[in-house]
């Protein structure tokens, strides 16, 4: 394909942001997009104020510090600064607090190069693991303590499965190596970190499937460290969760 | 040939010869850098495609790929070349100085470093390969050989190799703070001092600070891999079998150290650009610099914030919350100073109606990538917002253009604006680059670069991250393509449009290879001062080509540096060394 008609392609794609389907992901693309349109606007200001005063016939230099330089810095400063709150706000929301103590509690590790979901099953308490314990090939990616007994009702899933509009806590973790757990769709990102236990908390809004990638360089496979969220109605994943809970029973 | 100069010999101690080799050095490591892109870039989008002599691209040789491009760029291209390359050429004669205060020290620098650069490039032929955890070589990855291919010899002998780069650029440092300390002429006072000068300065105080943080870092992450300590790794860290079970360390004390360095680092690379840019505006705007103090002092403030908000790169790291409000608050601070020179920058060409000279327009080219890649800055400092940009395209595209594509905008100006400083050497006449083809330079870079960069906003926009080696047919858990491959998918055509731009751009740069080595040998003869510069690096007893004689001439500075007066009967301009208000512009001496 010539690059002309490879413009064209560009211009006709969705090369938008991808659709937002959480509660917080609302706002956070209204500040986005509000961020974009003020630097388009000091980007055309900027270049616009450059090119006219190339173009102009010459005149004396500029003198006046305080109209040219102090009082635009003023402007500049009192736009950051409102951006700076209005971001700052956004973040205390999403990140200053923990998550509602009713909130759906999931795990997800990351392990070269894959992402593990495990539920705590119907004991709400996850099973202690150990390191020394992780066998994959034996069905036990986790190392998970089979002599405990929280242990016992946990199940692990290779997709998030998640019900609609209700807060889902994660408790990240991390096995070998720093990975980066997003769903660019829910607007969430943060990186899960060996010997740490990182929580975030968001609430899905729309049913559907959705991406999960790895956004920090984990090894060979990072590119391919991917999973599925399925976002289900409410009704639907207590009847998926019946399911597996049942499946796990001891 | 002048028997008073030092032997001839590529173990010199003369620091114009110094500079030079320092530049050669930056240009074979930015032909390799910039050819790694483009495999990078091909890959991407042919990703059948199998490099000559070597076969398929793998997974592992895309990240050596971005591993050792961002290495060499960062180190070897954005540090070397305005530091200690042109700061070695020129800073010396821009302070009426005839040598460098450690001679020695400064050879030393230069030998290490290129010690530095083979022992980088040689780990391509370790077995395994080179490192593959990126520049920033985040533990565990970068901790245990066990992680992946390339993290065994080839990411000791990354370690050697920039350990080796820090030592030299800590000595370099030194080597500049002193000489501009210690050194200055008569009459050069702090306020007299070219911006260029407080550009090296600020950047030299950042490096001594950084580089020695950073060499800290660094050996600390070889005693995790070699002498059993656990600095980064906690307690049961499990990779591929092979588990750490003493000490319990934190892979987030890495980060910490790292961006410590890695941000001032940024501004090292930076900030003698900026100090040109102003300089060269106003040399050829025929103006003073715009509110010329208050340059000064951003320079600085510049400087001293970039210390401050190295958690910027870490807002969604495991970083204790309030701390990324903390980091984003200094981040947003330093917009201020950034848009303060700016302001100057659009002052001092304000109905100028300047020379468009090839330096001028890079210049230029400078301010508008400036405004451009700088704008994108207050966005990803803001720590929500990064909860979607970081580690995407956007990320890619934001430093792309505010340090790597204006940082060598500047070289290129400075490269165009020195050139005959550069050629005259050991009696070699001064000569200058061919402005036509300068121009024509100029405007397809200006081109390939924007085509380049812009679009990868969009790319990270759509959600594209960073460091992925594949883009079609990611497979999904279950087989079939995954929403994750869709996801990507859906970039390829903007994919395609930034691997066109980027070749063009890398094709663009043969106008400037052709017209180098053309004029080194048959460029126009550059009068003694060519520009009608007013600082001291163009004073005729200082000119490299100078009589033995000149150098018992005594330098004195009277004013501050370009003082250009615009008067009815035609500009005039006063260099730094002369102690009169008014001269008689010669016409002729006026180039085109």
């Amino acid at each position: 394909m010539s690059p002309i008609f490879h413009t064209a392609a560009v211009l006709s794609l969705p090369w938008w942001l991808p659709s937002n389907a959480s509660v917080h992901g609302a706002t956070l693309d209204r500040h986005l997009l509000l961020n974009l349109w003020i630097i388009l606007a000091l980007l055309t200001l900027a270049h616009l104020l450059l090119i006219v005063g190339l173009l102009r016939r010459r005149t004396t230099e500029l003198k006046d510090l305080w109209r040219i330089e102090y009082l635009p810095l003023a402007i500049l400063a009192l736009l950051f600064a409102l951006l700076t709150v209005k971001a700052e706000s956004l973040w205390a929301a999403s990140r200053y607090t923990g998550a509602d103590p009713a909130a759906l509690q999931i795990e997800v590790t990351g392990v070269q190069f894959a992402w593990y979901f495990r539920y705590p099953g119907t004991d709400a308490t996850f099973g202690i693991t150990k390191p020394q314990l992780v066998a994959p090939g034996e069905g036990n990616p986790l190392g998970i303590d089979p002599t405990d007994p929280h242990s016992a009702d946990d199940f692990i899933t290779s997709e998030l499965v998640l019900p609609a509009n209700r807060e889902v806590d994660l408790h990240l973790r991390a096995q070998d190596v720093i990975h980066g757990f997003s769903i660019p769709e829910m607007r969430l990102k943060q990186n899960a970190v060996p010997g740490q236990t990182i929580h975030v908390h968001f609430t899905p809004t729309t049913p559907g499937t959705y991406a999960v990638l790895c956004t920090q360089l984990c090894g060979l496979g990072h590119y391919r460290m991917n999973a599925t969220v399925r976002v289900l109605s409410p009704a639907e994943f207590a009847q998926w969760l019946a399911t597996k809970q049942k499946a796990a029973q001891p | 040939m002048n028997p008073h100069r030092r032997r001839q010999s590529i173990f010199t101690t003369d620091h114009r010869t110094i500079g030079l080799q320092y530049l050669i050095l930056a240009l074979i490591s930015v032909v390799i850098g910039t050819l790694l892109s483009l495999l990078m870039r091909i890959h991407l989008v042919w990703p059948d495609w199998s490099l000559p002599l070597h076969g398929p691209i793998l997974p592992e040789d895309y990240l050596a790929l971005v591993t050792i491009h961002g290495t060499i760029m960062l180190f070897f291209v954005l540090t070397t070349a305005p530091q200690s390359g042109f700061g070695n050429l020129i800073l010396p004669a821009q302070i009426g100085a005839r040598h460098m205060a450690f001679p020695r020290l400064n050879a030393a620098s230069f030998w290490l470093t290129a010690i530095a650069l083979l022992t980088l490039l040689s780990s391509t032929f370790a077995p395994g390969g080179s490192a593959i955890s990126g520049w920033t070589a985040y533990p565990p990855l970068s901790a245990v050989a066990s992680a992946g291919p390339g993290q065994a010899l080839g990411m000791d002998l990354w370690l050697a190799s920039i350990a080796l780069f820090s030592i030299a650029s800590t000595i370099s440092a030194i080597n500049t703070l002193v000489t501009i300390i210690s050194l200055r002429c008569e009459g050069m006072t702090w306020d007299r001092l070219p911006l260029t000068v407080w550009g090296w300065f600020t950047a030299a105080l950042l490096s001594i600070i950084a580089f020695s943080v950073l060499l800290a870092a660094l050996l600390l992450l070889f005693c995790d891999r070699h002498v059993g300590t656990s600095f980064f790794l906690p307690t049961g860290n499990l990779v591929n079998g092979v588990l750490h079970t003493k000490g319990n360390g934190s892979p987030l004390l890495w980060l910490h150290l790292f961006w410590f360095f890695g941000h001032p680092e940024v501004y090292i690379a930076i900030l003698p650009g900026m100090g040109l840019t102003s300089m060269l505006l106003a040399n050829f705007s025929h103006r003073r610099v715009f509110a010329y103090r208050t340059m000064i002092a951003t320079t600085l403030l510049i400087g001293f914030l970039g210390i401050l908000l190295w958690g910027h790169h870490m807002f969604v790291a495991g970083l204790n919350p309030f701390a990324s409000s903390a980091f984003s608050i200094s981040t947003m601070a330093i917009a201020l100073p950034a848009s303060a020179k700016v302001l100057s920058w659009i002052a001092t060409t304000w109905r100028s109606r300047p020379q468009y000279t090839t330096a001028m327009l890079f210049s230029l080219g400078f301010v508008s990538l400036f405004i451009t890649g700088g704008l994108t800055g207050p966005i990803l400092a803001q720590p929500i917002l990064d909860e979607y940009l970081h580690n995407t395209f956007f990320v890619v595209a934001h430093f792309h253009l505010i340090m790597a594509m204006a940082g060598v905008f500047a070289l290129f100006a400075a490269t165009y604006y020195w050139f005959p400083l550069m050629t005259a050497h050991r009696g070699k006449p001064a000569r200058l680059m061919s402005e036509p083809l300068g121009r024509l330079h100029f405007w397809l870079t200006l081109l390939g670069a924007y085509a380049t960069f812009l679009p990868m906003h969009l790319a990270g926009l759509a959600g594209q991250p960073r460091h992925y080696a594949q883009l079609t047919g990611i497979p999904g858990p279950g087989g079939s393509l995954s929403p994750a491959g869709h996801l990507l998918a859906t970039t390829i055509p903007l994919n395609r449009l930034i691997t066109y731009a980027a070749i063009f751009l890398a094709a663009a740069q043969i106008i400037f290879f052709i017209n180098l080595v053309r004029s080194l040998r048959h460029g126009d003869a550059a009068p003694t001062n060519p520009w009608q510069a007013t600082t001291l690096e163009w004073h005729p007893s200082l000119h490299p080509n100078a009589e033995p004689e000149a150098s018992a001439v005594v330098i004195t500075v009277h004013h501050t540096p370009c003082l250009y007066i615009c008067s009815p009967s035609g500009d005039t301009f006063v260099p730094q060394w002369e102690n009169k208000i008014t001269v008689d512009l010669p016409a002729e001496s006026k180039p085109e």
